[in-house]
């Protein structure tokens, strides 16, 4: 069983990301299932998709403590989602503050250390840099693909398939460009 | 047979495509909303439409199937409160076409103002309820239900809940029945409720439910997967699949006929187990029914009744699983990141002036209820759709005429058409004087942009009669209507302080597009 959650702030796209590596699974012949989120906690508020993969899956959501990654794309939603990483997990996270509604207001404080944090109590961590391949894709929208890129370094399927799911997941104006970000996010440096 | 991952809510319309559904109805509601939108998009043939409101959408839906359609309804939990008169009167009248009705609960309230478990409806209605566990079944149920509909004479429920709904998975695609009219054959001792027509409907429903136990006893819905007879849980829905997975040696009594219940099988189950569970999420709806037959599973002792289930609680309660702490504990405060109103929002602008003025909100239910939060904290009632008028009066009925000159109600468009046009005839009816704001950005903006009689287009995207809410407004007889873009704040705190002095209802239409509008 491959067990991915992919975490963010509503608008960030986790959904798409997460709706690709179904299909790369599906058309290698997995079972595979998921779970996301609608409605109002999308308004800006922390969501994640849960993605499952193997030869015949029953749960759509992941147990806490048995996810192979969690691809977070902003810092503090990787801290809200660490229980769920199995003990040999691998968390990817994006270098990326985004401010929610109380610190904007001023009623809280973005904790400054989270990234050292995060890289000296996560056994398996990988802090990612998507600067440069967000400026080369021309939006920073295309961050989700980016980090699926990213991801798809650890896992089994090949570059063909991966751009056959995404032909398969986007609208056809959209393909070329989700390509192109979802390459540029595979060949950003993982120490 | 060709295979494709689909949400929940996309197999379900599907499943109507199947069954060779012609008429759909529902009013937008988070989790239910993408099974109209669907069905607009992918099956042309189907004609699908947004109503104003539930009730609405549950007798149109009733009118098709008495016509002789095939057609469907679909709403999320609390809409099936709008639509409860409709339903318990149409179960008496039963159906021609088949007639279903897809309800989606909320466990853990995702995106709803409360948790409420909706089986109770089936057994109160006297209605078949049926409930699939994966997006699959979710297609499989509702094609049967329209089988099941028409063979019993009963308004079918399918229930969903939100992991049901929005979850994906791989969904067989099969040919889809010819969509046909049955004869429409005028028969009013079964579709006039009048007191004399009802009696024997009542004995008659009474007797399909008998048939219907029958039914649930020997189908495939309620399955029994015996493993080892140590342990024997009973489950439904999504909880079925976490039940699978932390408990994989375990027998399982799997419930897809959530009403009525099939005592022979849970006899046979009961009777043929060590340890006895019923694992289900919200009420201990089944577990009830099983103690009734006179056995005693182990249930919301150690299954919560609050919130919805996850596979580690479920292993906690069974297994006694203790959470493992692999990664140390982070001693600082990880701030929240609650949902907020978007930047530019055009609600954003009236509650600025609202917290500004420091009035009581009487507020509805949309994405303004978000402002409820900080940074402006200027809501301080909300109950359902509509609420915000009749509880605006209320509060100038108890407190005098002074509460209503420093008080507002709030109500977006599309809630005002759904259920706050009644209200409104009150608060003028009964010589309320208070402040009525509609926030009107031109879309039924918190589930995802859907239209609504006030935008002029319809769920296929045609154009239609707009409504005119400025003239609705004045034909009920506020006198004093005022439209104004709140982004002119100077000028819209101006008009909100004159309509609340006034000493007769006054309606401001606050119109500026919703900010993520396309």
């Amino acid at each position: 069983m491959k067990n991915v959650i992919f975490a963010g702030v509503g608008g960030q796209g986790v959904i798409l990301a997460s709706k690709i590596l179904m299909q790369v699974a599906m058309n290698a012949g997995y079972d595979v299932k998921e779970s996301e989120v609608h409605g109002m906690a999308q308004r800006g508020g922390s969501v994640d998709c849960h993605v499952r993969f193997d030869k015949k899956v029953y749960s759509p959501l992941i147990e806490k403590g048995t996810a192979d990654f969690v691809v977070a794309l902003e810092l503090l939603e990787a801290m809200r989602k660490l229980d769920y990483l199995s003990p040999q997990g691998m968390l990817i996270v994006n270098r990326l503050k985004v401010n929610p509604a109380p610190v904007e207001a001023g009623l809280a404080k973005y904790p400054e250390d989270i990234e050292s944090w995060l890289c000296s109590n996560v056994p398996y961590c990988h802090v990612i840099d998507t600067t440069q391949a967000l400026k080369e894709a021309g939006s920073s929208r295309a961050l989700n693909i980016v980090m699926l890129g990213v991801l798809s370094n650890f896992l089994e399927f090949d570059q063909k398939a991966w751009e056959e799911a995404i032909k398969q997941s986007v609208k056809e104006k959209f393909i070329e460009m989700n390509i192109k970000a979802f390459n540029l996010g595979k060949n950003i440096p993982v120490e | 047979m060709q295979k494709k991952v689909m949400l929940g809510n996309e197999a379900i319309a599907r499943g109507a495509y199947e069954a060779g559904c012609i008429v759909a109805a529902a009013y937008p509601g988070t989790p239910s909303t993408e099974i109209m939108e669907t069905i607009a998009a992918e099956y042309p043939d189907i004609k699908a439409q947004w109503s104003p409101n539930e009730k609405v959408a549950l007798e149109v839906v009733a009118g098709a199937s008495v016509a002789g359609a095939r057609a469907m309804a679909a709403m999320k939990h609390v809409g099936l409160n709008v639509a409860a008169d409709p339903l318990f009167t149409f179960s008496y009248t039963g159906v021609n076409g088949g007639f279903v009705i897809i309800n989606a609960d909320d466990p853990g309230a995702w995106s709803s103002q409360n948790e409420q478990d909706n089986r109770h409806y089936a057994r109160a209605a006297k209605l078949p309820m049926i409930e699939p566990a994966s997006p699959e079944e979710a297609r499989i149920y509702t094609k049967l239900a329209f089988e099941l509909s028409e063979q019993f004479d009963r308004p079918v429920i399918v229930r969903i809940t939100t992991r049901i709904a929005h979850s994906q998975g791989i969904v067989s695609l099969e040919e889809p029945k010819k969509a046909e009219l049955k004869p429409f054959m005028r028969n009013p001792q079964k579709y006039v409720m009048i007191p004399a027509h009802a009696r024997p409907r009542h004995v008659f429903i009474e007797e399909q439910m008998l048939k219907l136990k029958e039914y649930s006893n020997t189908c495939e819905l309620n399955t029994i997967e015996w493993n080892s007879r140590k342990r024997g849980i009973i489950t439904n829905g999504v909880a079925y699949q976490y039940v699978k997975d932390v408990c994989p040696d375990a027998s399982i009594l799997k419930i897809g006929v959530a009403w009525p219940l099939p005592d022979a099988k849970i006899h046979e189950f009961c009777s043929n187990v060590e340890e006895l569970y019923v694992v289900e999420e919200l009420d201990p709806f089944i577990e009830d029914y099983v103690r009734g037959l006179g056995y005693k599973p182990v249930g919301k002792e150690i299954i919560p009744v609050c919130g919805e289930l996850t596979p580690e609680i479920i292993d906690m309660a069974i297994n006694k699983k203790k959470p493992k702490n692999e990664i140390p504990v982070y001693s600082g405060t990880i701030p929240g990141r609650p949902p907020a109103l978007c930047k530019g929002c055009p609600h954003g602008f009236v509650f600025e002036v609202l917290k500004k003025l420091d009035v009581v909100v009487n507020g509805d239910i949309g994405c303004y209820t978000l402002a409820v939060l900080p940074p402006y904290s200027a809501m301080h009632t909300q109950g359902c759709m509509g609420a915000s008028i009749g509880m605006h009066l209320g509060f100038e009925k108890a407190r005098g005429d002074e509460m209503a000159r420093n008080s507002v109600a709030v109500i977006g468009d599309s809630t005002f058409v759904h259920s706050g046009i009644t209200p409104l005839i009150d608060l003028v009816y009964n010589k309320g004087t208070g402040t009525v704001i509609i926030l009107d950005n031109r879309v039924t903006a918190m589930t995802g942009h859907q239209d609504h009689p006030a935008t002029g287009r319809t769920l296929k995207g045609e154009e239609t009669h707009e409504l005119d809410l400025e003239l609705l407004c004045k034909a009920v007889g506020v006198k004093r209507v005022r439209k104004i873009d709140p982004k002119n704040i100077e000028e819209f705190e101006k008009a909100v302080r004159e309509e609340m002095e006034a000493k007769e209802p006054s309606v401001i239409i606050s119109l500026r597009k919703c900010i993520l509008t396309k």
